[in-house]
């Protein structure tokens, strides 16, 4: 009781997070786009204060490293493609909380079968050289999302970890595949595959080299968002993702549903191996996923699985990379620099999630004041 | 009388976004009472105890304890003024005995005097009428020795004003009348108790004054002598609620479930349910009771298929008189689904067993059905149409069909189920725990909905834990103890004292023969 002194009179903490339930479509994207804003003011400053350069002409020189000429902004669409079907085959396994942290190992795998085809079974008739490159990439990455969804539907293996591991063995097999096919002898890469008879290539399409890449993977934009929002599958994979034991009530056979959608979502990966290879780079090393099998996640994830929102989110994150290496040459800025713009323009609208969940209430303020400063920050 | 007044709550006032949880609420507490703090689901009591105890911080309004004002930022602030709140989940570590989780986050020097605490812990229990050793081990004790050293823990820190929270949802009639001999004591020491319950019964017995929230709104505070269970009712609902649930003569029975020899065993490897025979009948409601934990899930999930029973276990199925029998052990939930045994409510954890929290309405309606679609795609009108329905026909609160049910209140979310289990027009009814967490005008609802189906000739199973209702509602009432039948007996005749007899008694062998009819 002697205590008690202290306990009173007014001390109301400073700052309060409240939840917020009211945030609707429109005020959610007003938070959004003023995260955005309020990132660029501050890479704008930090620009000036670090390199003393104007920020208007960093940004226009960003804005041109991805859309600047015609072939910058089809590069700039071929890698939001392939980034975004990497996102799509990620989304179901992810709405169904699977952690399938090894898209990476799954690209490389649908990378390797991609070229081992473009190498072995050139000669064949176009169409099913094609046939077959499709088949196998997508069933060598639904192999490698297939073992550890077995492993957990029936021993209830950590999926993360066993995912993790995945994609280690991708890379040494790839590593093994690359030391085989090395070409020219000595130089540690496969080299460009096919450079002369362009077997294997993904064909242009009204004179656009990539134009098929970016219409495919629309199609399966379209195709992932009926699957999971109009059919029976999708609706169970969510049930699964929501509460396995609702889902086993509803007399929904869990383990099929895990094997099932990693096996899809693994194909998917593999195919974007496919993309990566084929149709991009035509060759393959270690580095032909290039962590876009991570990227990918927060494509997803920040996207809350729509694949529309994907689409967004996947062309905002691949023209903050070509941006970044933009400006990095043209000012002659090292590498990191660019990269901090990059970093601090992804934690805002990471950031921002926050204060659509939440609000900051700081004390004796009124109420009204008190929204607006949630919103700005 | 204001040395008298141990809390007093001036203009409290807490919002969550948009919703007010407490609005302007005065209240005050004296020392010597025993006060009931009553009001439906969503009435703000809780979050006005948690006010108390420091787990939330009101947004206005002043708290006086021993009449000066003082601020509540933490839990730990709650305790230094002598505030001690017993949570409905007991916050105790299991390997330690009741000692030393009294002991447990006090301040003290390296040297512990296990030997002291347990002296005065001895002292304590003499002094208020406990039954407790304080050399036992938590994971030894029964749930009511466990809730008696939570009490314990808060007299020891100097506690003197108790906040209980549904201390009696856990107990059996006889243990509760211990607690309750055990509040008047303290009572009689000068200690300030609010008990938080919606047992209008316990409220008139043990209170001396009730107060009554409303919608997050102070309603008023009356002496328990001067009003009565339907004056509180009223009060409490803002207009006439009958307390009485109509109960026919079941017509028409049959039995169409045979239970035999069934067994489970938990994840512990120990026997959930020990060879277990009764029937369900047709048109009549069965009640099961039973302390918590006592077989119950087990019982229902494996009707349901959602258990592995072992051994000579049979589940017999008789869908129509002399047509064929189907056993249904083996079966998986699906299949059993298709014969019409629907497993309605799911205990304790609705959203995380018969409802998809993050889907709306038109989502859960689904769930059931979404395999008649035709070919790949699901189908959304008839669902849509049914979520339409029930919202209107069960009084569903939701900002819209879309919304996720994991957004509304409890009642609200169990409406959502119960509503789709009877959409699925079933042969046999279970629902465990159909009413845990409502409010009486839900709970009544939902009693009338289950008399209802028993009139359109349904088998219904209601495992309840709140014995009056269980005598009031069902036939028979089934009493599990430990996995095993310890009787079965008439609802009509029984007592609530035979009732509380059985579930603490292990059954004699000649009682566990009379199980099956």
């Amino acid at each position: 009781m002697a205590k008690n002194n202290e306990l009173s009179g007014k001390r109301e903490p400073l700052v309060r997070i409240v939840r917020r339930t009211d945030a609707g479509r429109i005020q959610s994207w007003g938070i959004r786009i003023a995260a955005v804003l309020v990132a660029l003011v501050i890479c704008a400053v930090l620009i000036y204060a670090l390199v003393k350069m104007n920020p208007l002409e960093v940004y226009k020189a960003m804005f041109f490293g991805a859309f600047g000429t015609t072939r910058k902004l089809w590069i700039t669409l071929r890698d939001t493609a392939m980034l975004l079907c990497i996102g799509i085959g990620l989304a179901p396994a992810f709405r169904m909380k699977f952690w399938n942290i090894g898209a990476e190992g799954q690209i490389l795998v649908g990378g390797v079968a991609t070229a081992v085809c473009m190498i072995y079974l050139k000669g064949l008739p176009e169409i099913l050289l094609f046939a077959c490159m499709l088949f196998l990439s997508s069933l060598a990455g639904a192999v490698w999302g297939l073992i550890p969804a077995w492993f957990k539907a029936h021993f209830g293996t950590n999926e993360t970890l066993f995912t993790l591991m995945m994609n280690y063995v991708a890379i040494s097999i790839t590593s093994f595949c690359v030391s085989k096919w090395e070409n020219p002898y000595g130089s540690n890469s496969v080299g460009i595959i096919n450079p002369g008879t362009k077997e294997g290539w993904l064909p242009d399409l009204f004179g656009q080299q990539y134009l098929i890449n970016v219409l495919m993977v629309a199609a399966l934009v379209v195709l992932m968002y009926i699957y999971m929002e109009r059919t029976k599958h999708g609706y169970e994979l969510a049930v699964v993702g929501d509460s396995e034991n609702t889902a086993r009530y509803a007399g929904i056979d869990v383990k099929k549903v895990i094997i099932r959608t990693m096996l899809l979502s693994g194909a998917l990966c593999g195919f974007s191996g496919f993309l990566a290879v084929s149709g991009a780079s035509h060759t393959i090393s270690t580095g032909t996923a290039g962590g876009r099998g991570f990227t990918a996640i927060i494509v997803a994830w920040l996207a809350k699985f729509n694949t529309f929102t994907m689409a967004l989110i996947a062309l905002l994150l691949v023209f903050l990379d070509k941006g970044a290496v933009e400006i990095a040459s043209k000012f002659n800025l090292n590498d990191y620099a660019s990269q901090i713009i990059t970093g601090i323009l992804l934690f805002f609208i990471l950031g921002s999630e926050f204060f659509i969940n939440y609000r900051l209430v700081f004390a004796h303020k009124e109420k009204h004041a008190v929204q607006a400063e949630g919103k700005e920050a | 009388m204001q040395e008298n007044t141990a809390i007093k709550l001036c203009n409290i006032t807490k919002r969550f976004g948009e919703v007010v949880a407490n609005s302007n609420i005065s209240l005050e507490v004296r020392k010597g009472e025993i006060l009931s703090l009553l009001g439906e689901n969503g009435s703000g009591k809780t979050t006005l105890m948690n006010i108390l105890s420091g787990i939330y911080f009101p947004d206005e309004g002043e708290i006086f304890v021993d009449g000066k004002e003082v601020t509540i930022r933490s839990p730990h602030d709650s305790f230094e003024l002598g505030i001690g709140m017993i949570h409905q989940h007991f916050k105790l570590v299991d390997i330690f005995t009741a000692a030393e989780n009294i002991i447990l986050g006090l301040p003290g020097g390296a040297n512990l005097n296990l030997k002291a605490v347990a002296e005065e812990v001895n002292a304590l229990t003499a002094k208020y009428g406990f039954e407790l050793d304080p050399n036992k081990k938590i994971y030894e004790m029964s749930v009511s020795e466990k809730q008696t050293v939570e009490i314990i823990k808060m007299l020891y820190r100097g506690a003197n004003v108790l906040i209980l929270d549904e201390p009696t949802a856990v107990l059996t009639p006889q243990e509760t009348k211990k607690l309750f001999s055990v509040l008047t004591n303290m009572k009689e020491d000068g200690k300030a108790v609010i008990i938080i319950t919606h047992k209008l019964n316990e409220v008139m017995e043990i209170s001396d004054r009730v107060a009554v929230l409303r919608k997050g709104e102070y309603v008023d505070t009356v002496n328990t002598s001067e009003t009565s269970e339907n004056a509180l009712t009223e009060m409490m609902v803002g207009k006439k609620v009958s307390l009485d649930i109509a109960r026919t003569e079941p017509k028409n029975m049959r039995t169409i479930l045979r239970i035999q020899n069934l067994t489970c065993i938990n994840e512990d490897g120990l026997k959930a349910l020990d060879d277990v025979s009764f029937a369900i009948r047709t048109g009549e409601i069965l009640g099961i009771a039973g302390i918590a934990g006592s077989g119950q899930k087990e019982l229902l999930e494996s009707i349901a298929g959602l258990q592995n029973p072992i051994g000579e276990s049979s589940i017999l199925y008789e869908p129509k008189e002399n047509e064929r029998v189907h056993e249904l052990v083996g079966k998986t939930p699906m299949q059993i689904k298709e014969l019409g045994v629907s497993l309605a409510f799911v205990p304790e954890d609705r959203l995380g067993m018969g409802l998809v929290g993050n889907m709306g309405m038109i989502g859960n309606m689904m769930l059931r059905g979404y395999r008649s679609g035709k070919g790949i795609f699901v189908e959304t009108q008839a669902p849509t149409k049914l979520a339409k329905e029930l919202k209107e026909k069960l009084e569903i609160a939701t900002p819209s069909i879309n919304t996720p049910v994991s957004k509304l209140s409890g009642g609200n979310v169990q409406k959502v189920l119960v509503g789709r289990e009877i959409a699925m027009e079933p042969k046999v009814l279970m629902t465990a725990y159909a009413v845990r967490g409502l409010d009486i005008n839900t709970s009544y609802a939902i009693y009338n909905i289950l008399a209802e189906e028993k009139e359109k000739g349904v088998a219904v199973v209601y495992v309840g834990e709140d014995l009056d209702v269980l005598l009031e509602l069902s036939d028979r009432i089934l009493v599990l103890c430990d996995g095993k039948i310890s009787g079965i007996v008439d609802a009509r005749t029984t007592t609530k004292e035979e009732i509380g007899l059985l579930m603490t008694q292990i059954p004699q062998k000649e009682e566990e023969a009379n199980g099956e009819e």
